[in-house]
C-alpha cells in the first residue's frame, strides 16, 4: 500500500484552482456513460448525489433510514462555518485555515483545510439559493454568532436547527434529480459489502431492509459518505443507526483507515439516568455562552445546588483558564468535567455531572432573555430530565460525538482503494485530532457539493474501466459470503441479546479508548475484545428470519463490526504515544494537566492497511508538512 | 413501574394484523417511550420471540423516523414532541397503554409498527424544491430577505416528514406536509419562479399517492411534533387558486 | 372551463369548489330568513313578498323566470355540493383502509365532525322542505296561492315543528363549521384572523337558527295565526 496525498504544488492558495485546471474532464456527452454509486444520504451524500445527477453521470444512492432525509447530519444543531466575512470583524479565508488547523491541534493536511475554507463561502451562497432559511436580522442580510470559541462571528444558522435545514435543502436537490431520472434511490437499504474488480471499487452488496433480499449493484466509482462510528461506544450523541460497517468493509477490502483513535467527546450533554438510556442528547454548546460550569469543593457533597453557598462551589473552569473560561474548547472542557467526576465530585443523583448554572445569567439579563436565547433548549432538557433549568442548574456530562477518523483519503478524497471515494464524516479528511464547532456541516457540504464532483470525473476520464455487471464472479462471490454471514449471525442461538454486548463493549472502550487513555489500559481492552468478540460469536442471539425486516439481525451485523474495529482504534490510540487535540494520553501532560503534543515524532496520519481480523494492522505513515503555519502549543489560559 | 401495552402486530404488508398483550416490568419514569419498548424487546429475544419492530433513528426529535399512535394520540398524549422524546412519568403505574402504527393508505404497514411513508418523499419530488444548479448561485447577501418571511419560511421548514399529520386527520391527509413545503419556499424570493407550478404538481402527486382531502378539522397541527400551523394549508390553498386562475 | 375542470380534478380544487358552493348557498339561507321573517308582518306583506319573488326583474324578464334562474342557480349549486362531498368522503374513506383500535380525535368539535350526517340530513330536509311548502305535496292542507296559511296550517303539527326546528340545529352547527371552513379553504384565514372568524361564524350560525326557528315557534304558541 502506497500514500501518495497527490496535493498539488505551488503556493497554498494557488492549490485547488491550479488542480480544478490540471485535472481531466469528462466529456458532457460522456457522463451519462458512467454509473457512480453513492452510500449515505446525508449533506455529503445527498449534496453529492445530486451534484453528480445533475452533472450527467448516472447515479444510485442509498440509505438505511426510510427516507434519504433521515439521515444524522439532521441532528447538527449549531450552525456552519464560513468566511464571509459579513460581520466585517476580520475573517478571511486564511484565517478559518488556520482556526481549523490550529484546532485539530496541526495533524491535519493544510492543503485539504485550505480549499475547505476556500469553498465555505459558495456553501452559503449554494444553500440560500436552494431556500435554506437562515437566520437573518432585521435589515434582511444573514445573521452571524460566534461559536466554539472563535473570536470572529462566522458562524450561519438556523436557529438550533442548522443541521436540519441543510439537509433538507440538499435532500431537495437530491430530491428533484431522482425526479429528473439522474438518480435512482435506495431507501431503508443497507450496504454490507464492497465488490473489487482487478484492484478497483466498482459496486456494493446491499440488503433491502423491509424484505431482507441480498443484491449486487455495480458501477464506475463508489462514494461512501456513511458518517462516523461515535455508536462504538454503545452511548453517544448518534443515532442509534449510525455505524462503521461501509468504511469497516471496505477497509477490510483494501482502504487504509486513518486515525481511528481520534473521536471527539462533546461537553454539554445530558448525563446517562440509567442502564436502558439509549442514547445521549446533546445540549447545544452555545449554551456556554451564559451558563456557568461548576461543581461542590467538597467530595461527595449531598446538599441540592440551590443550597451550596457560593464560597463552596467549584467554577473550576473559570478557575483554570481565567480569560477563555466556560468557554474554553470542546476537548479541554470536556476533559475538566470528567476529571471532577472522576474525584467523587459529580452532581445529580448518580454523581455523574457537572451543573451548567444559569442562576447568574437570569439575574443579569432577566428570564426573558434567556428563555429567548436557549428556551427551545431548556424545554428540551425539561423533557428528558423533568427538571426545569431556569429553577435548577442543568445537568450536563461530556458524551461522543463526532469522529475525526475515518477512511484515509487523498487530496482528491479517493481512498486507498481505487475508485473508492470517501465523503463527509467518513473520511478523515479536515478536521485533524479535533473537530471546531460548525465545522462538520461545512466539510460535508464541500466534499459533496464542491470538491467530489470535480475529482470524480478526473478518476473516470483517466481510468480504462472494464465492463462489469451483477454477473460477474466477483458479485456473485461477495453476495454468497454475505449470505454466508447473515446465516452465521442468525444461527449463533445463544443467550445474550445484541444490545447487551454492545453496552459491554461501549462502556469498555468509553472507560478505556475514550476521554483519556493510557497504555496499561489499553493494551488490556486489546486483550479483552477478543474475548468479547468471541462471546458475540457464540452466545448472541438474533429472532426471527433473514429474509424479512428484522431489525436485530440489522443491529447484529454493525455490533459484529464494531467488534472487530475497536481493536483498530485502541491500536492506533497506543501507537500514538502522544496527547493531541481530543486524543488524551495520560502520559503526557503538561504539569498543569494540558494535552503535551509530540511534532517531532507523530506530526503523521496514522493510516493503517488490514491484515485479517486476527493479525495486526500494518501502519503507514503520511508525514505532515506544514508550510503556512507554525506549530503552536495550544493555550487557553 | 409495571404496563400493560397492547401492541399492533403484523408479519408483513399482506398479513393481517391484531393486537398483543405484553407486560412491560421495571420500568423507570426517566426511561423515554422507546427505551420502554427497549426492555419489553430484550425480554421478547431472550424468549425467543420476535420483537416489537417500530422505527427510530435520532431519538432527539428531528430525524422523524420513529411515530406510532399511543391510546389514541400520534405521537402520545403530550403536544409538541415526537414519540422518542415521551418518558414514561407521563404514564402512571399499571396504565394500559394501546400502540399502533400510523394507518393509511398511503403508508402501508411494512412491519408491526413500522409503515413506507416514501409517498412524502415522492410528493417532494413533484415540486418541493428549488432549482438551482450548484455553483450557480449568487452571493448569499445579494437578496434580502425581510426577516418576517424568513421566519415565516423557517415556521414552514420545521416539518420532520414524521407523517403524524396523517395519521391523526380523520380523513388521512397530507395536506399539513404538503402546505408546510408549499409555505417554505412560497415564503423566499427564490421560491417564485416555480411558485404556482410546485403548488399544482405537489397537490397532484399528494392526490395520486391516496391521501385523504382536508377538511379543516386541525387535528394535524395538534398532532404535529413542530406545532406547524395549518394557516400554511390557508396558504397552499390560496397558492392552488391562483395557480389556476392566473396565467402562470 | 377546462381550468375549471383541472381544478376540479383535485382535492384541493373540489374542496375549493364546495367551499364556493357552501357560501353561495349560505347566502341564499340569509336571503331566506330574512324572507320568512315577513311572515310577522302579517298575511298581505308576506304575499306581497311572495309575489315580488315571481315579479322581480319584470318587465326585463317575464313572471317567474328570474325565479327559475335562480333555482336553477341554486340547484346547481346543491348538486356541485354534494357531488364534491361525496366524492371527497369516499376518498377518505379510501384512504385510510383499517381503522384505529383506539380512535384518534384531536381538536375536532361536534360541528366539524358531523358535517357529513349534517349534510345528509340537510339534503334530506330540502327535499322534503320544497315538497312541504313549495309544492305542497306532503301538506296536509296547501293552498296555491296562501303563503301565509299554508305556513300557519303547516306548523300546526307537532312533530312538523319540532323536526324544522331540530334540523335548523342541524343547520347551524354545519354552517358554524362550514362559514370558518370555507373560508380556510379558499385562503382567506390567518392566524391573526383565525379567532375573529369563529367567532362571528358561531354567532351567525346562532343568529340564523333563531331567526329560522321564530316562524314555527311563534305559529306553535299562538302568536302567528
Amino acid at each position: 500500500m502506497q500514500l501518495n496525498a497527490r496535493v498539488p504544488s505551488g503556493p497554498l492558495e494557488k492549490k485547488w484552482d491550479k488542480h480544478r485546471f490540471e485535472m481531466k474532464l469528462v466529456n458532457p456527452a460522456n457522463k451519462r456513460k458512467f454509473d457512480i454509486i453513492v452510500v449515505g444520504s446525508g449533506l455529503a451524500g445527498a449534496s453529492a448525489s445530486a451534484t453528480l445527477g445533475e452533472l450527467g453521470y448516472n447515479v444510485e444512492c442509498f440509505c438505511f433510514q426510510d427516507s434519504a432525509r433521515r439521515a444524522h447530519s439532521i441532528a447538527a444543531q449549531g450552525g456552519i462555518n464560513a468566511s464571509k466575512n459579513y460581520q466585517n470583524d476580520g475573517d478571511s479565508t486564511f484565517r478559518l485555515f488556520y482556526d481549523t488547523i490550529k484546532g485539530g491541534d496541526f495533524r491535519s493536511r493544510e492543503a485539504n483545510v485550505y480549499r475547505l475554507a476556500e469553498i465555505s463561502s459558495n456553501i452559503i451562497d449554494q444553500c440560500v439559493a436552494q431556500g435554506v432559511p437562515f437566520a437573518r436580522e432585521y435589515g434582511g442580510l444573514l445573521a452571524n454568532r460566534s461559536f466554539g470559541g472563535a473570536q470572529v462571528s462566522r458562524t450561519f444558522y438556523a436557529r438550533g436547527q442548522t443541521g436540519q435545514q441543510l439537509l433538507l435543502g440538499a435532500y431537495q436537490a437530491l430530491q428533484r434529480q431522482i425526479a429528473a431520472g439522474k438518480v435512482a434511490m435506495y431507501p431503508f437499504t443497507e450496504m454490507l459489502d464492497m465488490i473489487v474488480v482487478d484492484g478497483r471499487a466498482r459496486g456494493i452488496v446491499v440488503r433491502n431492509l423491509a424484505t431482507g433480499e441480498l443484491r449486487s449493484h455495480v458501477g464506475d466509482a463508489v462514494v461512501l459518505a456513511t458518517g462516523g462510528y461515535s455508536n462504538i461506544f454503545y452511548l453517544s450523541t448518534n443515532a442509534k443507526g449510525c455505524n462503521v460497517t461501509a468504511t469497516w468493509r471496505a477497509h477490510k477490502r483494501g482502504a487504509a483507515f486513518a486515525n481511528p483513535c481520534f473521536t471527539q467527546i462533546h461537553p454539554t450533554c445530558i448525563p446517562q439516568s440509567g442502564e436502558y438510556q439509549s442514547k445521549l442528547t446533546l445540549m447545544s454548546e452555545s449554551l456556554r455562552n451564559d451558563g456557568r460550569i461548576w461543581v461542590p469543593k467538597q467530595v461527595g457533597d449531598p446538599r441540592k445546588a440551590r443550597d451550596i453557598p457560593e464560597a463552596e462551589r467549584d467554577y473550576y473552569l473559570e478557575r483554570l483558564y481565567p480569560s477563555f473560561g466556560n468557554l474554553t474548547p470542546r476537548d479541554v472542557a470536556s476533559r475538566r468535567a470528567k476529571e471532577a467526576v472522576d474525584e467523587g465530585r459529580g452532581v445529580g443523583e448518580a454523581e455523574n455531572g457537572v451543573f451548567l448554572d444559569f442562576r447568574d445569567a437570569v439575574t443579569r439579563l432577566g428570564r426573558e432573555v434567556v428563555a429567548e436565547r436557549y428556551g427551545n433548549l431548556f424545554d428540551m432538557y425539561r423533557q428528558i430530565t423533568g427538571e426545569s433549568p431556569y429553577e435548577v442548574p442543568m445537568r450536563i456530562y461530556p458524551a461522543p460525538h463526532y469522529t475525526m477518523g475515518g477512511l484515509w483519503v487523498d487530496y482528491n478524497l479517493m481512498s486507498t482503494l481505487p475508485g473508492l471515494f470517501v465523503v463527509g464524516e467518513a473520511n478523515f479528511s479536515d478536521h485533524g485530532a479535533n473537530r471546531l464547532g460548525a465545522s462538520a456541516l461545512m466539510q460535508g457540504l464541500a466534499d459533496g457539493y464542491f470538491v467530489l464532483p470535480y475529482t470524480i470525473g478526473d478518476y473516470l476520464a483517466g481510468a480504462d474501466l472494464s465492463a462489469v455487471d451483477v454477473s460477474h464472479a466477483e458479485c456473485r462471490k461477495v453476495e454468497e459470503e454475505s449470505e454466508q454471514r447473515l446465516k452465521r449471525l442468525l444461527g449463533v442461538n445463544g443467550s445474550r441479546t445484541v444490545d447487551s454486548l454492545h453496552r459491554e463493549l461501549g462502556s469498555m472502550m468509553w472507560d478505556n479508548c475514550g476521554m483519556s487513555r493510557n497504555e496499561t489500559s489499553l493494551r488490556e481492552t486489546l486483550s479483552r475484545i477478543p474475548e468479547l468478540r468471541d462471546e458475540f460469536w457464540k452466545d448472541m442471539r438474533v429472532t426471527g428470519r433473514g429474509r424479512d425486516l428484522n431489525q436485530t439481525l440489522e443491529k447484529a451485523g454493525r455490533v459484529a463490526d464494531f467488534l472487530e474495529f475497536a481493536e483498530l482504534m485502541c491500536i492506533d490510540a497506543l501507537q500514538r504515544d502522544e496527547s493531541c487535540g481530543a486524543h488524551f494520553r495520560e502520559e503526557h501532560q503538561t504539569d498543569e494537566g494540558e494535552a503535551r503534543r509530540n511534532d517531532e515524532q507523530y506530526a503523521y496520519v496514522a493510516a493503517w492497511e488490514f491484515t485479517g481480523v486476527w493479525s495486526e494492522p500494518k501502519l503507514h505513515k503520511e508525514n505532515l508538512v506544514f508550510e503556512n503555519v507554525e506549530l503552536a502549543q495550544r493555550s487557553y489560559k | 413501574m409495571k404496563l400493560t401495552l397492547h401492541v399492533w402486530r403484523q408479519q408483513n404488508a399482506g398479513a393481517k394484523g391484531g393486537f398483543e398483550t405484553y407486560e412491560a416490568r421495571d420500568i423507570g419514569p426517566d426511561m423515554s417511550f422507546l427505551e420502554m419498548l427497549d426492555v419489553v424487546n430484550e425480554g421478547l429475544i431472550k424468549e425467543g420471540k420476535e420483537p416489537i419492530a417500530f422505527e427510530h433513528d435520532c431519538r432527539e426529535g428531528i430525524c422523524g423516523s420513529c411515530g406510532m399512535v399511543i391510546n389514541g394520540n400520534p405521537h402520545g398524549p403530550k403536544k409538541a414532541i415526537s414519540s422518542c422524546q415521551l418518558h414514561m412519568r407521563t404514564f402512571a403505574d399499571g396504565d394500559k397503554i394501546w400502540i399502533e402504527p400510523w394507518r393509511a393508505k398511503a403508508f402501508p404497514v411494512r412491519k408491526d409498527l413500522v409503515v413506507d411513508r416514501s409517498a412524502l418523499d415522492r410528493i417532494i419530488q413533484a415540486g418541493g424544491f428549488i432549482s438551482v444548479r450548484t455553483g450557480s448561485a449568487p452571493d448569499a447577501n445579494a437578496i434580502p430577505i425581510p426577516k418576517e418571511n424568513a421566519d415565516s419560511a423557517f415556521d414552514a421548514a420545521t416539518c420532520i416528514g414524521c407523517g403524524a399529520c396523517v395519521a391523526a386527520c380523520p380523513n388521512a391527509s397530507a395536506m399539513l406536509f404538503t402546505a408546510a413545503k408549499v409555505a417554505h419556499l412560497g415564503a423566499l424570493p427564490q421560491g417564485q419562479p416555480e411558485r404556482y407550478e410546485r403548488v399544482r404538481n405537489m397537490v397532484a402527486q399528494m392526490d395520486a399517492e391516496g391521501f385523504g382531502y382536508c377538511t379543516n378539522h386541525g387535528a394535524c397541527q395538534t398532532a404535529c411534533p413542530k406545532e406547524i400551523s395549518i394557516d400554511f394549508i390557508a396558504q397552499l390553498n390560496r397558492d392552488m387558486m391562483r395557480a389556476f386562475f392566473t396565467s402562470r | 372551463m377546462k381550468r375549471i375542470l383541472a381544478l376540479y380534478r383535485s382535492s384541493v380544487g373540489k374542496k375549493a369548489l364546495m367551499a364556493a358552493t357552501g357560501l353561495l348557498l349560505f347566502g341564499f339561507i340569509v336571503s331566506h330568513m330574512l324572507g320568512n321573517l315577513k311572515v310577522f308582518q302579517g298575511p298581505e306583506k308576506f304575499s306581497a313578498y311572495a309575489e315580488f319573488l315571481r315579479t322581480v326583474g319584470y318587465p326585463l324578464f317575464a313572471r317567474g323566470q328570474l325565479l327559475w334562474l335562480a333555482r336553477i342557480g341554486l340547484i346547481v349549486a346543491v348538486i356541485v355540493h354534494v357531488v364534491a362531498a361525496v366524492e371527497l368522503t369516499m376518498m377518505a374513506r379510501d384512504a385510510r383502509p383499517t381503522s384505529y383500535g383506539r380512535p384518534v380525535h384531536l381538536e375536532d368539535t361536534y360541528a366539524s365532525r358531523t358535517m357529513r350526517w349534517g349534510g345528509v340530513i340537510l339534503a334530506g330536509f330540502v327535499i322534503y322542505h320544497v315538497l312541504h311548502f313549495t309544492f305542497g305535496t306532503v301538506h296536509p292542507n296547501f293552498e296555491p296561492g296562501d303563503p301565509y296559511g299554508n305556513v300557519i296550517a303547516g306548523f300546526q303539527s307537532v312533530i312538523v315543528a319540532i323536526s324544522y326546528i331540530v334540523v335548523m340545529g342541524v343547520l347551524g352547527l354545519h354552517l358554524y363549521h362550514g362559514i370558518w371552513s370555507a373560508l380556510q379553504t379558499l385562503g382567506i384565514t390567518s392566524s391573526e384572523l383565525d379567532r375573529p372568524i369563529r367567532t362571528a361564524a358561531g354567532t351567525i350560525a346562532v343568529v340564523i337558527f333563531l331567526g329560522f326557528i321564530a316562524v314555527p315557534v311563534a305559529v306553535w304558541s299562538g302568536v302567528l295565526r
